[in-house]
């Protein structure tokens, strides 16, 4: 049997890529700013979307993707702000791909929707290396999670246009300097965007919902 | 990270591609996986004996090639090769890195009969 070798040079993710570039087109035709938001559990990603929702509810109509390995906990407390809200529910798998969105978007009426959030799995690896068909990444931070973390997980902050330094308020009881949050973060990605947040204090919220606002203007 | 999920891409796309060659066995699959795309050797290829089990892939030996991190200095032009995540520039030691190599996460060719 004559042995042949084939070349071939093709990304591993390819099928991921394309289904992305479908989503990222559909989003286009119906006029909807999609961004993937992505942290470690217990960052603050629910928190932030509800107070997001609550705060903005006069000026944009915010739907909801939630992604978790299992429970509707998140997707419930979503619903609860009367935005439309799917929950994806990955069974163990670590990160929202593309096709898991691609599924999910039949079951919203999107015409009337400004901004998509999608709630990634809590996890500071994977989701970085999945494209989604978003606008851009959104990464969450909070300040107990320490202020080791740029330089260990560089993947997110690299692929992160705006990271959000979330529970600011707990500064006077955890030993983290947002200093070094902020210039490591900037050593591994210079265009970062950076917002200091509390959801419980509502510091630094104005600052991102302005920035949300002007996302919409592109 | 996904090494299970990045196998059976792996698994798919080769398996896809064998019949416009008239192949029946694939002996190997040459990957090319950049030292910064967080992919594990080890485990990708254990999950790859395991998805590739009673397949037209068992037996199937995955070789991999591991790409270094190469950048590119936006501010000065020097291109570098880099240990770990690119930090700053080793030469004007500013942040403005572009990364050349490093991430990628390719099937580059595979050999059979």
């Amino acid at each position: 049997m004559i042995e042949i070798k084939i070349s071939l040079v093709k990304n591993v993710l390819e099928a991921n890529e394309r289904i992305a570039a479908q989503n990222r087109q559909f989003f286009a035709d119906k006029g909807v700013m999609a961004i993937n938001m992505m942290s470690a559990p217990g960052a603050g990603k629910t928190t932030l979307i509800e107070d997001t929702i609550r705060s903005l509810k006069n000026e944009l109509n915010i739907a909801v993707i939630e992604g978790d390995i299992q429970s509707t906990y998140d997707a419930e407390a979503i619903s609860a702000t009367g935005a439309q809200v799917v929950q994806i529910n990955t069974g163990g798998a670590c990160h929202l791909d593309a096709n898991m969105i691609n599924e999910t978007l039949s079951q919203f009426d999107l015409n009337l929707v400004d901004l998509l959030i999608i709630e990634n799995v809590g996890n500071l690896v994977c989701p970085a290396e999945f494209n989604l068909g978003e606008y851009c990444k959104v990464m969450l931070l909070s300040i107990s999670e320490g202020d080791d973390k740029p330089l260990k997980y560089p993947v997110m902050f690299h692929e992160a246009s705006v990271l959000l330094i979330n529970k600011i308020d707990l500064l006077p009881y955890v030993d983290c300097s947002i200093e070094k949050i902020r210039q490591e973060s900037l050593k591994i990605n210079p265009d970062l965007t950076i917002f200091e947040i509390s959801c419980k204090t509502r510091q630094g919220l104005n600052d991102w919902h302005d920035w949300l606002k002007a996302l919409l203007l592109k | 990270m996904h090494e299970l999920s990045i196998a059976q891409s792996i698994i798919e796309i080769v398996t896809q591609d064998m019949p416009k060659h008239n192949l029946t066995k694939v002996d190997t699959i040459t990957l090319r996986i950049g030292e910064i795309t967080q992919v594990m050797p080890d485990a990708l290829l254990f999950g790859f004996e395991c998805l590739s089990k009673d397949t037209s892939l068992d037996g199937t030996k995955l070789i991999i090639e591991t790409v270094p991190v190469k950048g590119h200095c936006k501010t000065c032009g020097q291109d570098f090769v880099f240990e770990d995540w690119p930090y700053g520039c080793p030469e004007c030691g500013q942040a403005d890195i572009q990364i050349i190599s490093g991430r990628e996460l390719e099937i580059v060719e595979f050999e059979g009969s």
